[in-house]
C-alpha cells in the first residue's frame, strides 16, 4: 500500500513572523518547521502501512524556497521518501493554487491513499484536502478520527456536529485527519540519521506541467486590500491566589448574575 | 448598491436550521437583494424557518442516501449552473463547518474560483464584497477580496453575525438534482453516531470552562467537567490537550477549533497561545487561572488569578456547590 501524506513546512507558531508596516505584507523570512498538525497524518500513514504489512509512505510538500528541514522531521519519523515542489513562483499561492500543485505531484506518485491534516496551522483555510480530491477525481473523507484499510476499502470514523459518521470509501481516496487521534512518534536518533539519506525529489512547477500564472500571487483569485491591527482587549484585575482566590471568582460570577 | 443574489449553504439538524446558517442569512440580506439557500437534504422541513429569515427559495438535493454532502452538493450546484437551470449568484456563503468546508472546496475546483476562509465580517466595497479574516491570534485583521470573475466563495466563521428573523412567507422549495458523481462519489455513510453530552453545546453555552496543559495530566480534566457541570457550562479545551489526546477534537476552542462567545469564559491552565485566543477573545467576560503570571491569557482576562488550577478549581467547585 502506498500512502502519500501532504505536509506543510510553516513558520514556528511560537515565532510566526510579523507584519511589515510599509508593505502591509507578512514578513516570513523565518525558519520553517513541520506543521505539528501534519505529524498526525504521518503517524497515521506509518501505522496503516505497518498494519498492512507492506507498503511505503511518501511525502508531498511545496514551498517557495528550498527549505527541507520540516520534511526531514517527517522522514525521520519513518516516511520513506518525499517530493518537494520548490519554486519561487509559488509565493502567494491561494488554496486552489496550492491544491493544483499538490494534486499534480500526488498523481505522479500513484498512491492508494492520500492523507492530509484538516487544515494547516498558519493559513488554516481548511479546503485543500477536498480540493485535491476534486482535482484528482477522487472521493474524500474529511475530519477523520480513525482510519482502517482492508483490501481496497477504507473505513473512516468522521467527526460531525452531532458525533461521528462511519464512512466506507473505496481507494484511492483523500482523507484528512484531525489532530490528537494518534500519538506521533518522536524521531529516533537512528531515524534522524537515516532521514538525511532518504530521497527528496525536488521539482519546479514546470516539471509538473503547471504554468506560473496558475499559482502564486499571479494565480491567486484573491488579494489583500488592507491589514490592520485588531482592537485590543484590555486586561482587567489580576489577583495572586493566597488560598482564597476562588472567593473572588464567585463574587465576579455573582456580579455578572450568572450563578 | 447591493449585490443581486447570494446563495447561503443551509445546514440543519433535528432542532431546525443551524445557527451558523441563520447568522449568514442576516448578513446576506444586508448586502444582497435576493437571498436563497442551497442544501444537501430535505428542503421542505426548513422552508418556513428560512422564509422567516428572508429566504425566498431553498434549492435542495433531497435525501442523499448516505452519499457525502460535500461532493454531492457541490456537484449539484455546479451542474445546475452549467446547464443553465439556475443563474450563478454573485457570492456563496458557507459556514466554516465540517460539511461547509467540503462543499466550498469542491465547488471552487468545479467553478475554478478561489475560496476565502475564516472571514468574520463581510461588507460591500463598491459592487464587490470584501471580507475580514483575523490572523496571528486575532491581533491583525486582514481584509481581502476576490479578483477572479466570480462567483465569490466565502467561508464564514460561526458567531460572526447575529441571526435576525424578519418575518416572511415560507421559502419556495426547488429541486437541486445531484448528478452522477462518478469516481468522486464512492464514499458512503454506513452508520451515524450521536455523542450524548449532558450539558449545553460548546458554541451555544452561556458559560464555557476550558482546560489546558496546565492541568498536567488527562485525568485532571475531570476538574473542568466538574466545574462545568456545577455552572451549567460547556467544557472546552485548548489545542494542546486535544493534540495530546486528553479530550476529543470537538472540545477544541481556537483557530482550528470552535469559536465561542459566551457570557463568561473560564480558562484554566491555558497559557493563551494565539491559536487559542482567536477562538475565545470575543467572550463577554474572561476569567483566567494560570500559575505563570506572565501568561498571555492574562492580557485578555477581565479577572486573572495567578495560581495553581489544582488548588483553585476544587475550592471553586466546592464553594459553588455549597451555595
Amino acid at each position: 500500500m502506498k500512502v502519500v501524506v501532504c505536509v506543510k513546512q510553516i513558520p514556528d507558531p511560537a515565532d510566526p513572523g510579523a507584519l511589515d508596516p510599509e508593505t502591509k505584507t507578512l514578513r516570513r523570512n523565518v525558519k520553517l518547521i513541520l506543521d505539528e498538525s501534519d505529524s498526525y497524518g504521518v503517524e497515521m500513514a506509518l501505522q496503516l502501512v505497518d498494519a498492512a504489512g507492506e507498503g511505503s509512505v511518501h511525502l508531498v510538500s511545496m514551498v517557495p524556497n528550498d527549505e527541507v528541514s520540516g520534511l526531514r522531521t517527517a522522514l525521520a519519523m519513518g516516511a520513506d521518501s518525499a517530493t518537494l515542489i520548490s519554486d519561487e513562483a509559488l509565493a502567494g499561492s491561494d488554496a486552489l493554487g496550492t491544491s493544483r500543485v499538490l494534486a499534480a505531484a500526488i498523481e505522479r506518485a500513484e498512491p492508494d491513499l492520500v492523507l492530509a491534516a484538516t487544515e494547516s496551522s498558519d493559513g488554516y483555510t481548511g479546503v485543500v484536502p477536498a480540493q485535491v480530491a476534486e482535482l484528482l477525481g477522487l472521493p474524500s473523507v474529511t475530519f477523520a478520527k480513525e482510519i482502517a484499510v482492508e483490501g481496497s476499502t477504507a473505513t473512516v470514523r468522521r467527526q460531525t456536529e452531532a458525533g461521528a459518521d462511519l464512512v466506507e470509501c473505496p481507494l484511492p481516496a483523500v482523507v484528512s485527519v484531525t489532530a490528537g487521534v494518534v500519538e506521533p512518534r518522536y524521531p529516533s536518533f537512528r531515524g534522524i540519521m537515516q532521514a538525511k539519506n532518504k530521497p527528496v525529489d525536488q521539482l519546479k512547477i514546470a516539471d509538473l506541467g503547471i504554468a506560473a500564472e496558475r499559482v502564486g500571487w499571479a494565480g491567486a483569485g484573491q488579494e489583500i486590500t488592507d491589514v490592520a491591527e485588531a482592537p485590543e482587549r484590555a486586561a482587567g484585575e489580576v489577583v495572586v491566589d493566597e488560598g482564597d482566590a476562588h472567593e473572588r471568582i464567585v463574587a465576579f460570577l455573582d456580579e455578572l448574575k450568572v450563578i | 448598491m447591493t449585490l443581486d443574489k447570494i446563495w447561503v449553504f443551509c445546514e440543519a439538524g433535528d432542532d431546525g436550521v443551524a445557527t451558523i446558517t441563520l447568522e449568514m442569512l442576516a448578513k446576506a440580506r444586508e448586502v444582497a437583494g435576493t437571498v436563497e439557500v442551497f442544501c444537501g437534504g430535505d428542503g421542505a422541513a426548513c422552508a418556513a424557518e428560512l422564509g422567516d429569515h428572508g429566504v425566498t427559495a431553498v434549492y435542495a438535493t433531497g435525501d442523499l442516501d448516505g452519499r457525502m454532502k460535500g461532493v454531492s452538493v457541490a456537484s449539484a450546484v455546479a451542474a445546475a449552473i452549467s446547464d443553465g437551470s439556475v443563474a450563478a449568484p454573485d457570492a456563496f456563503l458557507l459556514g466554516t463547518t465540517y460539511d461547509g468546508r467540503d462543499v466550498a472546496a469542491r465547488l471552487s475546483v468545479k467553478l475554478d474560483v478561489s475560496v476565502l476562509s475564516n472571514v468574520v465580517d463581510l461588507r460591500l466595497d463598491g459592487d464587490r464584497l470584501v471580507g475580514v479574516e483575523p490572523v496571528f491570534g486575532g491581533t491583525l485583521n486582514v481584509t481581502s477580496r476576490f479578483t477572479s470573475g466570480g462567483p465569490d466563495i466565502w467561508l464564514v466563521r460561526p458567531k460572526s453575525f447575529e441571526p435576525e428573523a424578519v418575518g416572511g412567507s415560507p421559502a419556495e422549495v426547488v429541486d437541486l438534482p445531484v448528478p452522477d458523481l462518478g469516481s468522486t462519489g464512492g464514499a458512503v455513510v454506513r452508520d451515524r453516531f450521536t455523542e450524548e453530552s449532558e450539558g449545553p453545546k460548546l458554541d451555544e453555552a452561556a458559560i464555557v470552562v476550558s482546560g489546558g496543559r496546565g492541568l498536567g495530566a488527562a485525568d485532571a480534566y475531570a476538574m473542568i467537567e466538574g466545574l462545568a457541570k456545577q455552572l451549567g457550562a460547556a467544557p472546552g479545551a485548548s489545542r494542546a490537550i486535544v493534540d495530546a489526546g486528553w479530550v476529543p477534537y470537538s472540545y477544541q476552542v481556537g483557530q482550528t477549533g470552535k469559536v465561542v462567545k459566551p457570557t463568561v469564559y473560564i480558562a484554566c491552565g491555558i497559557s493563551g497561545a494565539t491559536q487559542h485566543l482567536v477562538g475565545m477573545k470575543g467572550s463577554k467576560n474572561i476569567i483566567a487561572i494560570n500559575k505563570d503570571s506572565e501568561a498571555p491569557i492574562f492580557a485578555v482576562a477581565d479577572l486573572g488569578i495567578v495560581g495553581d488550577v489544582h488548588k483553585v478549581l476544587p475550592k471553586l467547585t466546592e464553594a459553588l456547590e455549597s451555595r
